[in-house]
C-alpha cells in the first residue's frame, strides 16, 4: 500500500475529528436502544415471564427518547449524526427533521399502547414464539426509516421492519394466517424490490444515496437524467407499501388475520411508514416531479378513497371493515401529497399521525368486542353497550375521530386537506375526501348500530368488567384522539413547520452539510 | 459491455415477471428468486464495469486517471444479496408450510383469509 507522501490531506473535509455531543447520540439512540431490548430478549427466551415487563418498560424508555428528540430537534433544528465519523456523502447519516420525530414519537407511544395491551392479548404460546423481540425489532425497523437521511440505508429498515412482521403475522400459525401472510409476504418483498431498483438507478445517477446531497444536486441533474422515470418508480413502491389502490390488495386480504395486537400496530405503524417515504422523496427530493405527477397521485388517492370505505361498507367483520378503513384513510393521505404546499403536506402529515392513533385504537377495540361478543361478525355480535358501556364509549369516539367528526383528531387534517384541495382548484377531490368521510361514518355507525347498540334477543344481559391492561391502552389513545381534536394547536403549529423544513430543506441539508460541505 | 449486460438484466426482469404472474406459489417464489438477482445485476452494471482496472490512485495523483469500476454498488448488492436470501429462504418455508396446510399451492384456492361466498352485510337494523 502507498503511503500518501504529502502531508497535506486535509482530514477535516471527510472525517469529523472532534468528539460527538450528548445530542447527537439522541439521534441514533432510538434504534440502538430497541435493538439492544430485543437482543436482550431474544438471550432471555426461556424466561418468557420476564419478556412483557421487559418489553413495556422498553417501549416506555423509547417513548421518552422520541419525545427528548422531538423537543431538541424542535428547539434546535434538523440534527446529523454520521456513522464511523465519515462526513456526508461518504458515511451514513442519521437525520431527524421535525417530520421524523414527529413520527417516530407517535409511532413509540402506539408501541407502548400496543405493548401493554398485548399483556392480556398475547399468551405464553405467543412469547415463546417470539412475539416481544419481534416487536423490539419491527420498532427498531419503523425508528430507523423515520430518522435515517441515507437512501439505501432507508431500504435497510424496511427489511428490517418487513421480516419482523413476517414473524409477527404468523405468529399462531393458523391457516388464515398462513394464508394472510403468504399474500402480504410476497407483495410486500415485491414492493421493497421495486425501492431497491428506484434506489439504484438513484444511485447511477447521482452518485451518492445521501438524502440532503440528493435535494441539492436535483436541481442542476434535472434536465438531462430520467428523475420522472426514478420518481414514478418511487411512488410504485412506496404505493405499495402504503397500500394505495391499485395496489392495495394485500393488505385487506392479510391485517385481520393475526393476533389482534399485530394487526393494530401494523395498522398503526406500516402503512405510515411507506407514506412517510412517500412524503420525504416526492417532497423533499423530487419537488418538481411531485408537480408533475400531482394528477396522477390526486387520482389514485381518490380511488383508494373510495374503494376503501366501498370495501367497509360491504364486510361483516369487524376486523376486515377496519382494514379497508386502513386503505380509505391512504388515500387522503396520497390526496394531501398529490395537492402539495403546506396544506397539502401539512395536511398528509397530520392525518397520517392521526390515522396511527385511531386505527390502532379501533383494532384494540374489535378485539376487545370479539373478548366480549364472543364473535367478530357485526351480525352476530350484538349488546356490547349493555355489557361495557365505558368501552362501548371509546369505540364511539374512535369512530367519530375515523370518519373525520369534531371534536376529535380527524376533523383538522379533513380540513386541511379540503382546503388545500379547493385552494388549487380541485373541487372534485375536496368532494371526494368528504364523500369518503361521510361513507366512513355509515360504515362506522353501522358497526356501532348493530354490534353495540343492537339488544341480544331476549337474553339478560351482564355488565362485563374489563381488565385495565385492556381498557387503559384503548381509552389512552381515545382520550389522545379527544385532546388532539379539542387543543389542537400545538401539534398543528409543528405539522406546520414540519411540512415548511420539507418543502424548503435548507435547514436539513444544512444540518447535514454545515460548511457548505464538498461539492 | 453496458449494453448487453443491461439486455440481459431486460432479460431477468421478463423472466421474473413472467414467472411471477403465474398462479403457483412455487413459480412465484421462482420468480421472486430471479426478480431479486435482476436487481442485483442492474445495480452491479450500473456501478460501471471495467476489466482489469483496479481503482487504486498513483501516489502522484489526487483521483483516478480513468474509468474504473466503482465499489459502493457492490457492497449495496452485498446487502441485497444476504437480504434477497434470507426473505426467500423465508418465503419458502411459508410456501411448504402453505401447501402442508391449506393443502394447495394454487392461490385461487387460497381463499381461507378471504372465503369466496361471504353472507351480505345486515342491510336492516
Amino acid at each position: 500500500m502507498a503511503v500518501p507522501t504529502s502531508s497535506s490531506v486535509d482530514l477535516s473535509a471527510a472525517l469529523v475529528l472532534g468528539p460527538t455531543t450528548v445530542a447527537d447520540w439522541l439521534v441514533i439512540l432510538p434504534v440502538a436502544w430497541c435493538f439492544a431490548i430485543g437482543a436482550l430478549l431474544v438471550m432471555l427466551r426461556r424466561a418468557i415471564g420476564l419478556h412483557p415487563i421487559i418489553a413495556v418498560a422498553g417501549l416506555a424508555g423509547l417513548v421518552l427518547i422520541d419525545a427528548l428528540l422531538l423537543a431538541h430537534v424542535a428547539t434546535k433544528g434538523p440534527v446529523t449524526m454520521v456513522m464511523g465519523r465519515w462526513l456526508p456523502p461518504f458515511g451514513i447519516a442519521f437525520t431527524v427533521d421535525l417530520t421524523g420525530a414527529l413520527f417516530a414519537l407517535v409511532a413509540a407511544i402506539v408501541a407502548l399502547a400496543g405493548g401493554i395491551f398485548s399483556l392480556a392479548d398475547i399468551n405464553d404460546s405467543g412469547r415463546r414464539y417470539g412475539f416481544y423481540p419481534f416487536l423490539m425489532l419491527l420498532m427498531a425497523g419503523v425508528s430507523g426509516a423515520f430518522l435515517t437521511g441515507d437512501v439505501f440505508n432507508l431500504y435497510v429498515w424496511f427489511e428490517v421492519l418487513l421480516i419482523s412482521s413476517f414473524g409477527l403475522l404468523v405468529l399462531g400459525s393458523e391457516p388464515e394466517q398462513i394464508d394472510g401472510t403468504v399474500k402480504y409476504g410476497f407483495l410486500n418483498l415485491v414492493a421493497t424490490t421495486l425501492f431497491l431498483v428506484a434506489t439504484g438507478y438513484l444511485y447511477a445517477v447521482f452518485g451518492t444515496l445521501n438524502m440532503a446531497d440528493i435535494a441539492r444536486k436535483a436541481e442542476s441533474l434535472r434536465s438531462g437524467a430520467p428523475l420522472m422515470t426514478l420518481t414514478a418508480l418511487y411512488v410504485l413502491a412506496f404505493g405499495m407499501k402504503a397500500a394505495a389502490f391499485p395496489v392495495n390488495f394485500w393488505l385487506p386480504a392479510s391485517y385481520h388475520t393475526p393476533r389482534v395486537v399485530v394487526s393494530a400496530l401494523f395498522a398503526g405503524l406500516l402503512t405510515k411508514v411507506g407514506i412517510y417515504a412517500l412524503i420525504r422523496v416526492m417532497v423533499m427530493l423530487f419537488p418538481v416531479e411531485r408537480e408533475e405527477l400531482s394528477f396522477v397521485m390526486a387520482l389514485a388517492g381518490a380511488l383508494t378513497m373510495i374503494v376503501g370505505v366501498l370495501g367497509a361498507l360491504a364486510q361483516t367483520d369487524f376486523r376486515r371493515i377496519l382494514g379497508y378503513l386502513v386503505v380509505s384513510g391512504i388515500g387522503s393521505m396520497l390526496a394531501g401529497i398529490a395537492v402539495g404546499g403546506p396544506g397539502g403536506i401539512g395536511g398528509a402529515i397530520f392525518y397520517a399521525l392521526h390515522s396511527m392513533l385511531v386505527m390502532t385504537g379501533l383494532y384494540f377495540a374489535a378485539g376487545i368486542a370479539a373478548r366480549l361478543g364472543g364473535g367478530s361478525s357485526i351480525a352476530t355480535v350484538s349488546g356490547l353497550y349493555r355489557k361495557n358501556v365505558g368501552f362501548a364509549a371509546l369505540t364511539l369516539m374512535l369512530c367519530f375521530a375515523v370518519s373525520g367528526l369534531p371534536p376529535f383528531s380527524g376533523f383538522w387534517p379533513k380540513v386541511m386537506l379540503v382546503k388545500a384541495a379547493l385552494d388549487i382548484g380541485a373541487w372534485w377531490l375536496a368532494a371526494t375526501l368528504l364523500l369518503a368521510g361521510f361513507c366512513t361514518v355509515i360504515a362506522t355507525g353501522r358497526l356501532f348500530l348493530l354490534a353495540y347498540w343492537r339488544d341480544d334477543a331476549g337474553a339478560a344481559v351482564e355488565t362485563v368488567r374489563l381488565p385495565s391492561t385492556v381498557l387503559a391502552p384503548l381509552a389512552a389513545l381515545s382520550l389522545l384522539t379527544l385532546g388532539i381534536g379539542l387543543y389542537p394547536e400545538p401539534l398543528l403549529a409543528t405539522i406546520q413547520s414540519a411540512a415548511t423544513g420539507l418543502a424548503e430543506p435548507s435547514a436539513y441539508l444544512n444540518s447535514v452539510f454545515p460548511a457548505g460541505g464538498l461539492q | 459491455m453496458e449494453a448487453w449486460f443491461a439486455l440481459l438484466v431486460g432479460i431477468f426482469f421478463t423472466v421474473a415477471v413472467y414467472l411471477m404472474l403465474s398462479k403457483f406459489i412455487i413459480r412465484v417464489l421462482l420468480g421472486v428468486a430471479v426478480l431479486g438477482n435482476a436487481v442485483n445485476l442492474l445495480i452491479f452494471t450500473g456501478g460501471r464495469l471495467t476489466r482489469g482496472v483496479p481503482p487504486v490512485i498513483a501516489d502522484s495523483a489526487d483521483a483516478l486517471d480513468g474509468p474504473a469500476a466503482n465499489a459502493l454498488p457492490q457492497a449495496l448488492i452485498l446487502t441485497a444479496i444476504v437480504i434477497s436470501f434470507s426473505f426467500f429462504a423465508f418465503l419458502l418455508v411459508l410456501a411448504w408450510r402453505a401447501y402442508e396446510d391449506l393443502s394447495t399451492d394454487n392461490t385461487d384456492g387460497m381463499r381461507v383469509a378471504e372465503p369466496v361466498k361471504e353472507p351480505m352485510p345486515p342491510l336492516g337494523y
